[in-house]
């Protein structure tokens, strides 16, 4: 813009300045919507107008975790009294939570699907990032018959709709057995990453310059030697990018897992709404859920933020 | 496409003969990879091509038996499935035109010193890092027509989203629409930081206005960084399948991926769902291409 600024300019700045607070304002409201109604609750949830001030709750993490039934009655003063804090918030909501014959308290589906989400995000993760590393560095440094094409190749992949690839593994998984397993859906989900984490570690791989590891093949390193000892360690910052997304990806994919799995090996995206049956959906305890699932990646999103550009463009665009 | 391609060693250096040569290291890099995607990718979809042309369902023993090209032509002329394809078109268009818009518009006005700019940006983005089944799943809470907060801040009493015909489409691309404007508008703020400062600067002294320098500078110089965020957006919205099963069940806005999903595993159409798989992937490989094309003719500038 130009040096001396007219008043106008001045004052068009500070318009838009309200006018970005205010956008950011709407695009969070969602977000901000989910975190708060896990701390309601449940008959706060969805009153008209919306509760905005409350006395914050924990009971919804507590119904999440546990498995629950309706109170006929309110419980003894005795039985009250000799519960433990996370019994009674749900003593107050009216409900109790089930135990089995030995008093064991009984858990939800949510913890298993949790964990579930995790096995498979991760291992899918390092084996998409650790074959990708190799691969974009042989595109980045050899000369490869048909480059391009391999490349579109591997791009290609990933741009099928899950659906489309979905049938005919579903039929290949069912005859070998590997419907609702965690490795089934690893190997799914490493195919649909190994794609991305290529590309975009070429990206990456390119921007290293090769004179390095020319002055340690000169030193009388090998060229493995060099790749593990120079081009590596150069290259973390892009793996740790790199890995972040392909968890991201396999942590929120939900067409798949919704195909794949049932119940051992389901993951959380198609075990949350499934929770939303027939009648009144407590959402209060939906929110939970969702804030649970969603918290590593806004966390992750936060420690990416320079690596967004890169990454949402499959590397081909850099800052 | 630039190859930065290494001095390769000479075979009877000394260099040469110490560990792998240059050539195995790597074909052992890249030739696991494109075996894995070939085995988990291709093979699938030349299983799916021989199911294509057969009138095979998953849920019955029965075997399998050749119909030669029965099912595409069933598709093809199915009213159905071509109105499937037209819902389609008319989200792509909504959602990437929406996006475009508001992306756009919010990279325009972020384009400036604005206090806690990086912080801003970063908190924008977050929805499209989020998972669409599962933040999809709570839009349904904030569009409920009697408690949900959309009715109440916009003052419509008990208006009817996703359960009305008309408007269940279009609520599905306006939680899209907010999901991914941080997309194009993080591809644009890349494209404006870009453009160089000095010809603002020459157009302020020669005057120009406000609406000049914005057709005459900024768009043609953004054009291209918009342009692969458009044909990504589109690709990815042709594909939409989460969001819309999961907002809604209204035929009027059943998608062709649900579409594709209710045949294969609702109905067991086993056979003619390969068919119909196929013809979308034609489509989506179609538009990978363009996009393919302009990324490369984008990067080698």
């Amino acid at each position: 813009m130009a040096a001396v600024r007219t008043s106008s300019e001045i004052t068009f700045n500070r318009v838009a300045i309200v006018a970005v607070l205010l956008v950011t304002i709407i695009f969070l409201a969602p977000i901000y919507w989910i975190a708060s109604t896990a701390f309601k609750p449940r008959n706060l949830a969805t009153t008209i107008p919306p509760t905005v001030v409350f006395q914050p709750e924990i009971s919804p993490f507590v119904k999440l975790f546990t498995k629950r039934s309706q109170l006929r009655s309110p419980p003894s003063p005795e039985e009250y009294a000799a519960a433990p804090w996370w019994e009674r918030v749900v003593f107050n909501g009216g409900e109790k939570i089930v135990r089995d014959g030995k008093g064991q308290v009984q858990w939800s589906g949510y913890p298993s699907r949790f964990m579930n989400s995790l096995i498979v995000a991760i291992t899918s993760t390092v084996l998409a990032v650790g074959m990708g590393t190799f691969t974009a560095y042989g595109f980045s440094r050899f000369k490869v018959k048909g480059e391009a094409d391999l490349l579109f190749f591997i791009l290609s992949t990933r741009m099928l709709p899950p659906v489309v690839v979905a049938i005919p593994m579903f039929l290949m998984y069912r005859a070998v057995g590997l419907n609702d397993s965690h490795v089934g859906l690893i190997i799914l989900y490493t195919a649909f990453n190994l794609s991305f984490s290529v590309w975009l570690m070429k990206g990456f791989m390119d921007e290293i310059p090769k004179e390095y590891e020319e002055a340690a093949l000169v030193d009388g390193y090998t060229r493995m030697e060099a790749f593990f000892k120079i081009v590596l360690p150069e290259a973390a910052t892009g793996i740790a990018a790199t890995a972040v997304f392909c968890f991201i990806t396999a942590w929120n994919e939900y067409a798949f897992a919704l195909i794949m799995t049932s119940r051992r090996a389901q993951t959380a995206p198609p075990f949350i709404p499934s929770q939303v049956g027939a009648g009144l959906p407590d959402w209060t305890v939906i929110a939970a859920g969702t804030f649970l699932f969603l918290l590593p990646v806004a966390i992750f999103t936060f420690l990416l933020r320079n690596h967004l550009l890169r990454g949402m463009s499959f590397g081909a665009i850099r800052k | 496409m630039a190859t930065t391609m290494i001095t390769t060693l000479d075979r009877s250096s000394r260099a040469a003969a110490r560990g792998l040569s240059d050539i195995s290291i790597r074909n052992l890099f890249i030739i696991p990879t494109i075996l894995f995607l070939i085995v988990f990718n291709i093979f699938p979809l030349i299983y799916s091509l021989g199911y294509s042309f057969t009138d095979f369902r998953a849920s019955t023993s029965a075997a399998a038996n050749f119909v030669g090209l029965q099912n595409y032509r069933d598709l093809l002329s199915d009213p159905y499935v071509w109105s499937n394809f037209a819902i389609t078109a008319k989200y792509v268009i909504i959602s990437v035109a929406g996006q475009l818009l508001v992306g756009f518009g919010v990279a325009m006005l972020l384009n400036r010193d604005i206090p806690l700019k990086g912080l801003l940006t970063t908190l924008l983005l977050l929805p499209m890092m989020l998972s669409m089944a599962v933040v999809g799943l709570f839009w349904k809470l904030l569009y409920d027509p009697s408690f949900g907060i959309i009715n109440y801040a916009l003052g419509l009493g008990t208006f009817e989203w996703l359960s009305n015909p008309k408007m269940a489409l279009y609520a599905v691309a306006l939680t899209d629409i907010w999901m991914w404007s941080p997309f194009v508008m993080l591809l644009s703020l890349a494209g404006l930081s870009a453009v160089p400062k000095h010809l603002y600067e020459a157009a302020a002294i020669d005057r120009a206005g406000p609406f000049y320098t914005f057709f005459r500078i900024t768009l043609p110089l953004v054009a291209p960084i918009l342009m692969i965020a458009v044909i990504f957006r589109t690709m990815e919205a042709f594909k939409t399948f989460d969001l819309a099963y999961i907002l809604t069940s209204q035929p009027t806005a059943e998608l062709i991926s649900i579409r594709l999903y209710k045949m294969a595993f609702q109905e067991w159409q086993t056979g003619r769902s390969c068919a119909l798989a196929y013809i979308v992937l034609i489509m989506v490989l179609a538009i990978t291409n363009i996009y393919v094309k302009y990324l490369n003719k984008v990067k080698e500038r």
